[in-house]
């Protein structure tokens, strides 16, 4: 079978694309070379709807940002996905850098922006008492505001999916080819296999003698390649988008992979800040941002650091201290021992300074480089390609059938007059997993009977919010995993804690027993 | 289940399980504990190895027997249990407290008490806590969960081994890693002094040859899947790592044993003072928390060494529980009999109090706060030192005019055990000022 | 000479035993490290606890333990005969799991109840 588009990349954008597309009367394939959605940068970034002063004007950028900004709030109403306005403040610690918050002043007016206004430090810190006193003055941003981003994509795909759109997960794409009237994609399984690791289990022998035969955990090659054929691509392949960008045309733009570290503040440290704070961008960078998450936590980041492997989300030591000194320039009662992770996502930056938008070739789309604001420009993104593919006489029919919207049931914002009747009639949403979180064994089940159901426990973490909280996991993570097992059939010791091949566990205890 | 009881104890761990055996001795006829997991007996269940018991029952049992024990005292009793369900919120109230409690069985509700203990027990410090460079690679584990996952689910998480810290937890898994044929390769502690009991180095480190490196760190994680590699290296005296010292570990599995906090934000949801030393509520000598009513005992207090002295903690707080109860029920009959009675004058809150000022060699104390007209007979105070002492100390408690009010020689002291000194009424009732600091001093 | 730390408090004194000469124990500051020190000389000996399998879907493992110290030495050739049983509940506490462990008297013995 020929599909009408493959989209490659099941990031935001990816999932954006889907979305828009499942409207029409078109055979669409997801292409993602991990196990689930949102895997890159969409699931690793500060998670800010942006308000759309940053951008140069003129810019893809600029163009995509304020629309952008207002669709997103508009499809977490409609896709019931975690956001909220929080407003954001850029924040000039010394006098010239009020210089810098006029202009942001300016190219916001000039990009689309409502709202904004310059206010001084007092009546700044007098929102957000916790902030330095070194504040002088600060830029307003009214409509900006904080997204769960994982879920985001998910939703838009789930709807996607619900309306036909195949998504292809653990899919590669290694090669495509022109065939005159459709491109032919040569796609590996990323699978790889990492052995339970049983094999050589040997019970402790004795004392003092040597212990286990020390092999490395093995991992498999690939498996088979298939060919997936599709009219027309969309290359959404966030930081690979060079690299797919160049098996169809001429090179002419390159990935510089840019790594971001992240502090993930327990909520018990008291509500530091209630607005997104950024610092004033100087010549030495645009330094962290400090900003309340939609699960009332705080994210503290990112550096900026240009990486060779595009796929290193390791964190370290040097990058961590740089952003704690910086945040306490900010906040000074920050303090990184009420970190409840670190983590890391790598940007899309390129050498083109601009997402790259538009035809690179016969029926295929460049929707590359999508750096930040990328999360919230990614509907207008999706609606730019829209444009595209309809000026080229690919969305002529609507589907009448389609079923747009999704509801998800939260134990936590369930009213309390109706919590009562709600669990006699679910009990599992009255068997707490998450303790952390408060999140029910029902939500997670749930979210196994979805368009797109997790595979691993933090593919459960993405859609139910299980693991989130202080713990990370401790205490619900083997509870997940049994559901995870229990609900999908599989083998416990099969469960991956992310992407493939990270499994939990290699193999059970007692093993060689004797059965009659 | 009822809609009113005379005490809730949250938790059925063995804080739970002390605390409401004890109330219910002490004459309480209505009492409910609720518990998150779908049985009795806490971390006990996982803790498999022995060792347990030797101050409370006399004798060596592993942590199943031990919460078996406490669980047989308990039948026949008539203390409600609710398993498999949650304590999501406490409200105080003047009269009588709420608490909305969720479970699949018995559903959504709201039960009134007249007290309520606390013994919601501690959860472990993980990686995003302490920061550790590197990859988000599966196989990295808190000890506890690797220990539920081995003990209670049947499962290995891991073949190659390295576990970063040296508290007890983590070295009783390097043992039971071991014995269940994984390679724990090593076993490093960032102070320069282990944590965990000198019997579990022994017997689980030395007895199986696993080196302990001390004043050493993990600097490095590396793996995209899982777990491939670690680096490890020495610090110096600001816990800095040093250039040069590194040490490379092909291992698939990370063992973190790097401390315990106590679990109360239930406790500061409902408005209970904590103390920032222990992470446990402030409390008085009863273990009566700040909030007149609300009771903690056990590891949601401070986290202790031995489970013993759980045990011991808790019978007192649910003694004093139960006495809190029937004396606000006396106060009630005077009460009904004589309008005019104030019922005010043998409320502890009014009686006279100080606090416990542990300086800089002592971690914390608890109680922190002493109200001498309610000592019965003797008040135990436990405390952790800050540092390893190999020689002998004495304990100080000087009051406000820095007056020696008692001393105790210990002849030898470590960060990891909980030390308790018992003060006698009498003294207390001499000590002048609103404090008493505690500290470590030279024999004089 | 042997040393040992001993685990009898936790003191941790540093024992030496002279096996040459009657096992004579130094470094300690009691009499109960002494024996302790002497019987780590003589033959170090450990309680043993495991699980066994059990057929039950909420406990898929039964903790065991020795119910006596076995040789140190012994301890991997006895976790491995655990393989071979698999209980049936109701187990009560301190059933025998296996009996006598290498003629020993010595049993492994189960440390909880598992109803079914």
């Amino acid at each position: 079978m020929i599909f009408d588009v493959a989209i490659i990349g099941a990031g935001v954008v990816g999932c954006a694309v889907s979305y828009y597309l499942s409207q029409y009367e078109l055979k669409t394939a997801l292409l993602e070379r991990e196990n689930d959605v949102a895997m890159g940068a969409s699931r690793a970034n500060t998670a800010i709807i942006h308000g759309g002063y940053d951008p140069v004007p003129g810019t893809w950028m600029a163009r995509l940002n304020v629309e952008g900004m207002r669709r997103c709030f508009e499809l977490c109403e409609e896709l019931d996905v975690e956001c909220r306005k929080t407003g954001s403040y850029v924040i000039a610690l010394e006098d010239e850098q009020t210089e810098t918050l006029k202009i942001l002043l300016e190219q916001g007016v000039a990009n689309g922006c409502e709202g904004l206004e310059i206010i001084d430090g007092d009546a700044c810190r007098a929102r957000e008492p916790h902030l330095t006193e070194d504040v002088a003055a600060a830029l307003w941003v009214p409509e900006s505001g904080v997204i769960n981003p994982w879920e985001f994509a998910l939703a838009m795909a789930e709807v996607a999916v619900r309306n036909g759109v195949s998504f292809m997960p653990n899919t590669r794409v290694c090669d495509i080819a022109w065939e005159g009237d459709h491109y032919v994609i040569g796609a590996a399984d990323t699978r790889e296999s990492f052995e339970p690791l049983d094999r050589d289990a040997e019970p402790y022998a004795a004392a003092g003698s040597a212990r286990g035969t020390g092999e490395q955990p093995t991992t498999g090659g690939e498996r088979g390649k298939t060919m997936i054929r599709a009219r027309y691509l969309i290359n959404a392949a966030g930081v690979e988008s060079d690299t797919i960008h160049n098996m169809v045309a001429p090179p002419s733009f390159e990935i510089v992979p840019t790594r971001g570290e992240y502090y993930l503040l327990d909520r018990t440290v008291g509500p530091l800040v209630k607005s997104v704070i950024f610092a004033c961008p100087s010549a030495a960078g645009k330094g962290v941002t400090f900003s309340p998450t939609i699960h009332d936590n705080f994210l503290v980041g990112p550096n900026a650091e240009v990486i060779d492997d595009r796929d290193d989300t390791a964190v370290t030591r040097a990058a961590l201290d740089d952003i704690a000194r910086k945040a306490c320039r900010m906040v000074p009662d920050f303090n990184p021992r009420t970190s409840i992770r670190n983590f890391a996502g790598v940007r899309a930056n390129s050498t083109c300074g601009d997402f790259v938008i538009g035809k690179a070739a016969e029926n295929f789309l460049d929707l590359a480089a999508i750096k930040s604001p990328g999360l919230t420009c990614a509907p207008a993104i999706a609606r730019a390609a829209l444009d595209i593919l309809r000026e080229d006489g690919w969305l002529s029919e609507r589907k009448a059938d389609w079923r747009g919207g999704r509801r998800v049931v939260r134990f936590k914002e369930i009213p309390e007059e109706e919590r009562a009747a709600f669990v006699r009639d679910h009990p599992l949403y009255g068997r707490v997993i998450c303790r952390c979180e408060t999140i029910t064994e029902g939500e997670i089940v749930a979210s196994m009977k979805r368009e797109i159901p997790p595979v691993s426990i933090d593919g459960v973490k993405r859609r139910a919010g299980t693991g989130m909280g202080r713990c990370q996991g401790g205490f619900c993570g083997p509870r997940v995993l049994g559901i995870i097992a229990r609900e999908s059939g599989r083998d416990p010791l099969s469960i991956e804690e992310d992407g493939a091949g990270s499994r939990v566990l290699v193999s059970e205890t007692k093993k060689a027993v004797r059965r009659e | 289940m009822r809609d009113h009881y005379q005490l809730i104890v949250i938790g059925g761990g063995p804080a739970g399980l002390g605390a409401a055996f004890s109330a219910r001795r002490g004459g309480l006829d209505h009492i409910l504990i609720v518990e998150r997991d779908v049985e009795l007996g806490g971390i006990l269940n996982q803790c498999i190895h022995n060792g347990f018991g030797l101050h409370y029952f006399g004798e060596e049992l592993t942590g199943p027997e031990y919460a078996g024990r406490l669980i047989d005292r308990l039948a026949g009793l008539g203390i409600d249990i609710l398993c498999d369900a949650m304590a999501l919120e406490i409200m105080p109230g003047e009269q009588e407290h709420s608490l909305r409690l969720v479970s699949a069985d018995a559903g959504y509700r709201l039960v009134t008490c007249e007290a309520v203990v606390l013994a919601m027990g501690c959860r472990e410090r993980t990686r995003g806590a302490i920061q550790i460079p590197g990859t988000r690679a599966a196989g990295i584990f808190t000890a506890g969960t690797a220990q539920r996952y081995v003990n209670i689910e049947g499962c290995m998480v891991g073949r190659r081994v390295i576990i970063l810290g040296s508290g007890d937890i983590g070295l009783i898994m390097a043992r039971r890693m071991t014995l269940e044929g994984a390679e724990v390769l090593a076993c490093v502690e960032l102070l320069p002094y282990s944590g965990g009991l000198t019997r579990n180095i022994v017997q689980c480190l030395q007895d199986f040859n696993i080196p302990l490196f001390l004043s050493h760190t993990i600097t490095k994680i590396e793996g995209k899947d899982r777990v491939k590699r670690v680096t490890v290296q020495q610090v110096d005296e600001n816990f800095r790592p040093i250039d040069g010292t590194e040490m490379y570990y092909d291992v698939d599995t990370v063992l973190l044993s790097v401390g315990l906090i106590p679990e109360n934000e239930l406790s500061r949801a409902a408005g209970v003072e904590i103390d920032p030393k222990t992470s446990g509520p402030v409390v008085y000598e009863n273990r009566e928390t700040s909030i007149p009513g609300i009771f903690a005992c056990g590891n949601v207090l401070h986290v202790h060494d031995l489970v013993d002295f759980v045990t011991e903690e808790s019978e007192s707080a649910g003694e004093a529980a139960a006495a809190y109860v029937l004396r606000r029920s006396d106060t009630d009959k005077v009460r009904g009999r004589d309008e005019d009675h104030t019922g005010k004058s043998g409320d502890p809150r009014q009686a006279s109090c100080f606090s416990l000022v542990p300086d800089q060699t002592i971690a914390y104390t608890v109680p922190q706060r002493i109200r001498p007209a309610c000592v019965d007979n003797v008040v135990r105070v436990y405390f952790r030192v800050k540092a390893p002492y190999k020689t002998p100390k004495q304990i100080v408690f000087r009051d406000g005019e820095r007056r020696i009010v008692a001393s105790f020689r210990r002849p030898y002291m470590a960060p990891g055990e909980m030390e308790h000194v018992v003060l006698k009424r009498a003294l207390l009732d001499g000590v002048r000022g609103d404090h008493l600091t505690v500290s470590v001093e030279e024999i004089s | 000479m042997k040393e040992y730390i001993c685990v009898v408090c936790p003191r941790g004194c540093h024992l030496s035993v002279d096996e040459e000469n009657d096992y004579a124990v130094s470094g300690n500051s009691c009499l109960r490290g002494e024996a302790y020190g002497r019987g780590e000389a003589k033959h170090p000996t450990r309680i043993v606890t495991s699980t066994v399998r059990v057929r039950s879907a909420v406990h898929p493992r039964c903790p065991v333990k020795t119910d006596k110290p076995i040789g140190k030495e012994d301890m991997g050739e006895a976790i491995r005969l655990l393989d071979e049983v698999e209980l049936i509940p109701p187990v009560r506490r301190g059933d025998i799991v296996i009996a006598s462990l290498f003629g020993s008297g010595t049993n492994f013995i189960s440390t909880r109840d598992i109803d079914e």
